[in-house]
């Protein structure tokens, strides 16, 4: 305890943690994964299909960073492309059309910054997921599990409930580039990350995280039972809940209104 | 108006010459230069010509001139003017910056929001300006743009936005990433009520709003030349370690690749916009 943000930023970053595929296999049963967003390919950088939550359809969406070199390689290091995240909307509008919940796991530094994405519409495939999701008719639970990397980790955080492990960060910027672009020195990213509000308890405290995860026995069994137990019991309240979407859009709405003036 | 044919009376130095006083030149009238056909332009043609010069080069405007272009004459009425982000993270430099930017820009915020008539058809605009923290996007842009999609939502109005931005404000942290999800949720609530909403991309539009509400709206326009993208060129170069394609993130790009319905000149945007408004109001 009392790490620094940053130490709080490397440890996210770390590849002993959890990825999405861990998750998927140790909370849910029989996962069936789906490819292709039906418009240009298959983004390696997320993984998505359908399984069971105690018996129950669930639709889950993990961005899959790898444990090694060669896995992180063959994932993009979980920096996904614009058809990830177009195969992520189609998921979920599928899960909307059988009433299925989504469950979604957030592990990325950001989206992926390349050629063949800004020329995909990597802006425009994250965009469509904020608006799409606003509205969608299942409930959403999204959980960051590593890093949160801005726009790239939005794009599939706009949910009913949204999660944090203790030592998830969730940023607009990752405090190097924050630091080199505010004071051209990536070296004061130290500065950046405590400046920048980046851990599970400031985001709690912003009201942008609903609740944070106890990292006690992180990975083993008891872990994903009482985080198996959790999500049933919310998948349960938020299922019987008739206010869903207008509960989804106050949670929205009051964001930021501490920085307001007039 | 008169004054513009004002003459100034010639005076004994500039009718003679001969006193052997040196002669001031007339300065003339006050010229600005094209960064891109590097030929002078007098500012008063360059006004006419709604900041754009001959060879087609779009100069930066601030909001307030492109409301003056947009708007007819008298009919914008500004809502939320006061409306501004203070400094909820206690982030260094940002309460000293804002006030700086507020000063120099004369604005409180980083886009104006109101409603106004083009060719007498009603709307909700915004324009967002270049000269505040080059248009980012922190809690109050946000949430201006998110109380005039509700405004136009509850008067039933369409929306014009004009958008240029670097960005999400880093200085208002997950405050600001979280504005992109807050206006998306409001144009979906706008878009489900059956009402319009075009976006004209200005130079530049980048980051967060890029990948949110410039990219969500039913018609998308870009002005020549703007530069429209997700990730920064340079960082898109650093990052990949390779030559940029000619004209990377330009209008013409997003155009080629289905990103953007129509690239529209300043000088045609007011005439188009209040056509397009009229083809969806009843004709």
């Amino acid at each position: 305890m009392n790490q620094t943000p940053y130490a709080i930023v490397r440890q996210a970053r770390g590849n002993a943690r959890p990825t999405g595929l861990d998750y998927i296999s140790n909370l849910f049963q029989g996962f069936v994964e789906f490819h292709g967003d039906r418009r240009f390919g298959d983004d390696p950088a997320i993984v998505g299909g359908v399984a069971r939550l105690n018996g129950t359809p669930v639709t889950v969406i993990a961005i899959e960073k790898g444990h090694n070199a060669k896995e992180r390689s063959a994932r993009n290091f979980g920096a996904p492309n614009p058809e990830g995240y177009r195969k992520a909307l189609r998921l979920m509008k599928q899960a909307e059309k059988f009433g299925r919940p989504v469950i979604c796991f957030i592990d990325t530094s950001g989206a992926n910054c390349g050629i063949g994405a800004e020329e995909r519409g990597q802006g425009q495939a994250i965009a469509e997921n904020l608006l799409e999701m606003t509205t969608l008719c299942v409930p959403v639970i999204s959980l960051l599990v590593g890093e949160g990397g801005s726009g790239g980790a939005l794009a599939l955080a706009v949910a009913d409930r949204v999660w944090m492990l203790e030592n998830a960060v969730y940023s607009v910027i990752s405090p190097e580039g924050c630091a080199s672009i505010l004071w051209k020195d990536a070296a004061k990213a130290e500065t950046a990350a405590a400046s920048l509000k980046l851990t599970a308890q400031d985001a709690l405290a912003l009201g942008v995280t609903d609740q944070i995860l106890s990292e006690a026995e992180l990975g083993k069994r008891s872990f994903y039972q009482r985080l198996q137990g959790m999500l049933w019991q919310e998948l349960k309240a938020l299922s019987e809940d008739p206010e869903l979407l207008a509960k989804r859009y106050s949670r929205l709405r009051r964001m930021g209104a501490e920085a307001l003036r007039e | 108006m008169a004054f513009i044919n004002f003459l100034k009376p010639k005076n004994q130095l500039e009718e003679g010459g001969r006193t052997g006083v040196p002669v001031q030149q007339d300065p003339g009238e006050p010229e600005k230069i094209c960064p891109n056909c590097r030929r002078p332009i007098p500012l008063s043609k360059l006004w006419a010509n709604h900041l754009v010069c001959g060879c087609g080069y779009h100069f930066r405007m601030n909001a307030r001139q492109r409301l003056a272009f947009v708007a007819d004459q008298g009919s914008f009425r500004e809502l939320y003017p006061r409306l501004r982000s203070e400094d909820p993270l206690g982030f260094p430099g940002y309460t000293a910056k804002l006030d700086t930017v507020r000063s120099a820009s004369g604005e409180t915020e980083a886009v104006i929001c109101g409603t106004a008539t083009l060719d007498g058809e009603a709307c909700c605009l915004f324009v967002m300006e270049p000269y505040f923290m080059m248009g980012s996007m922190g809690s109050a842009v946000g949430e201006k743009i998110t109380r005039l999609f509700e405004y136009a939502a509850g008067h039933r109005l369409p929306v014009i936005g004009f958008t240029v931005s670097g960005g999400a404000r880093m200085q208002e942290g997950l405050l600001s990433l979280m504005q992109m999800a807050k206006t998306s949720a409001a144009v979906k609530r706008h878009s489900d009520a059956g009402l319009l909403y075009m976006a004209v991309l200005t130079d530049p539009t980048t980051g967060g709003v890029t990948a949110s509400f410039a990219m969500e709206a039913d018609i998308t326009l870009a002005e020549p030349g703007a530069t429209v993208g997700f990730a920064g060129a340079r960082v898109v170069e650093q990052t990949t370690k390779k030559a940029l394609p000619k004209g990377f993130q330009s209008a013409q790009f997003l155009l080629e690749h289905g990103f953007v319905d129509r690239i529209v000149p300043r000088q045609e945007q007011k005439t188009l916009l209040a056509e397009l408004l009229r083809l969806h109001n009843g004709g």
